[in-house]
C-alpha cells in the first residue's frame, strides 16, 4: 500500500469507487482502507443499497390513455413519409 | 409536420418508438417531472426526422434517450424558472449514513440502515427525486436509471466533464438530505431530533 487515505477521503471516494471511475491508484488505496476499516464498509454498503434504490425503476409508469395518444402520435409520424407513403 | 420517413423505414421506425414508449417516458418524467407527454412527442418527432441517421437499429433505444434528453436540455435552457445557482443549505457535509447512526429512529433494528431505505417505495423515490435541482437530478438519473457513462452525461448535457462529477457528487448528497426529510414529513420518522440547531443537516 503506497497512500494511505483517512476515512472522510475514503467516504467521498466511495460512489466514485461503485461506479469504477477511479484510477488504479486511487481504488487500491480505497480497498486498503476498507480492508480495516469496518466503520467505511458500512458507508459502503449502504451507498451501494442507496444506489440502487435510486436505479430502482416502477413497472409501466405510462398510463393507458397516455400510451395511447403517443401510439396515435407514432402511426402520425409514421404515415407522414417522405416519399409518397403517406395515406 | 414535414414529411421525413421513407416509406421503407415506416414500419421499423414505428416498432421501434411503440416498443421504447414506456422507458421514453419514465425518463420524460424523471427529467422534467412535468409535460412528460409532450417531451416524449418531441423526441419523437426530432427522431423522425433524423430516422436514416441511426445506422444500428439494435442501438434505437438509447437513441431515442439522447434524443429525448437533448430535447429536455433544451427546454431546460430557454426556461427561466431553474435558477442557474442553487443553495444546498449544508447539504454538502450530510451523510444519510451518519444521520442514521446518530438519530437512530428504528432503535430496536440491527438492520437500521437497510430498513431505512426498505421504507421508500417507487412514488417515493420518484417524489424525492423531483424534489432536487434540474441541474443535480438529471445527472443523477442518466447515470444511476439509464445508465449512461459519465462522459457521455458531459456530451449530452454539453458540459465539461468535471462539472458532471462535480453535480453527481452535489446530487447524491442532495438526494440524501431530501430522503430524510421526506422520512420526516412523512412521519416516518420521528423528526424532533432534526431540528436541533447542531443537527448537520439544518445549514
Amino acid at each position: 500500500m503506497d497512500r494511505v487515505i483517512t476515512c472522510s477521503d475514503a467516504v467521498e471516494r466511495l460512489w466514485a469507487f461503485l461506479d469504477r471511475e477511479l484510477d488504479a491508484r486511487d481504488e487500491e488505496a480505497i480497498e486498503a482502507h476498507l480492508a480495516f476499516c469496518r466503520r467505511c464498509c458500512g458507508e459502503l454498503e449502504f451507498a451501494r443499497h442507496l444506489r440502487r434504490l435510486l436505479a430502482r425503476r416502477t413497472g409501466d409508469e405510462l398510463p393507458p390513455e397516455a400510451r395511447a395518444r403517443l401510439e396515435r402520435f407514432v402511426d402520425g409520424l409514421a404515415e407522414n413519409t417522405a416519399d409518397g407513403g403517406r395515406t | 409536420m414535414g414529411a421525413v420517413l421513407k416509406t421503407s423505414d415506416r414500419a421499423a421506425f414505428q416498432q421501434l418508438a411503440r416498443d421504447e414508449l414506456a422507458g421514453l417516458y419514465a425518463l420524460a418524467r424523471r427529467l422534467s417531472g412535468r409535460d412528460a407527454e409532450d417531451l416524449v412527442q418531441e423526441a419523437l418527432l426530432r427522431a423522425c426526422r433524423s430516422y436514416a441517421s441511426l445506422r444500428d437499429p439494435g442501438a434505437g433505444g438509447p437513441w431515442l434517450r439522447v434524443i429525448l434528453t437533448n430535447v429536455w436540455r433544451d427546454r431546460l435552457r430557454k426556461d427561466s424558472r431553474e435558477p442557474t445557482e442553487v443553495p444546498l443549505d449544508g447539504a454538502d457535509g450530510f451523510s444519510l449514513y451518519r444521520t442514521l447512526v446518530d438519530e437512530d429512529p428504528f432503535p430496536y433494528s440491527d438492520t437500521l440502515h437497510l430498513d431505512f431505505l426498505g421504507a421508500f417505495s417507487e412514488e417515493d423515490i420518484h417524489t424525492v427525486l423531483q424534489r432536487l435541482p434540474a441541474r443535480y437530478r438529471a445527472p443523477l438519473v442518466l447515470r444511476y436509471v439509464e445508465g449512461f457513462p459519465t462522459k457521455q452525461i458531459a456530451r449530452l448535457l454539453e458540459l465539461p466533464i468535471g462539472t458532471v462529477l462535480s453535480q453527481l457528487h452535489r446530487g447524491r448528497k442532495l438526494f440524501e438530505r431530501a430522503l430524510w426529510d421526506y422520512a420526516v414529513e412523512s412521519g416516518a420518522i420521528d423528526g424532533t431530533a432534526e431540528r436541533r440547531e447542531d443537527a448537520p443537516w439544518t445549514g
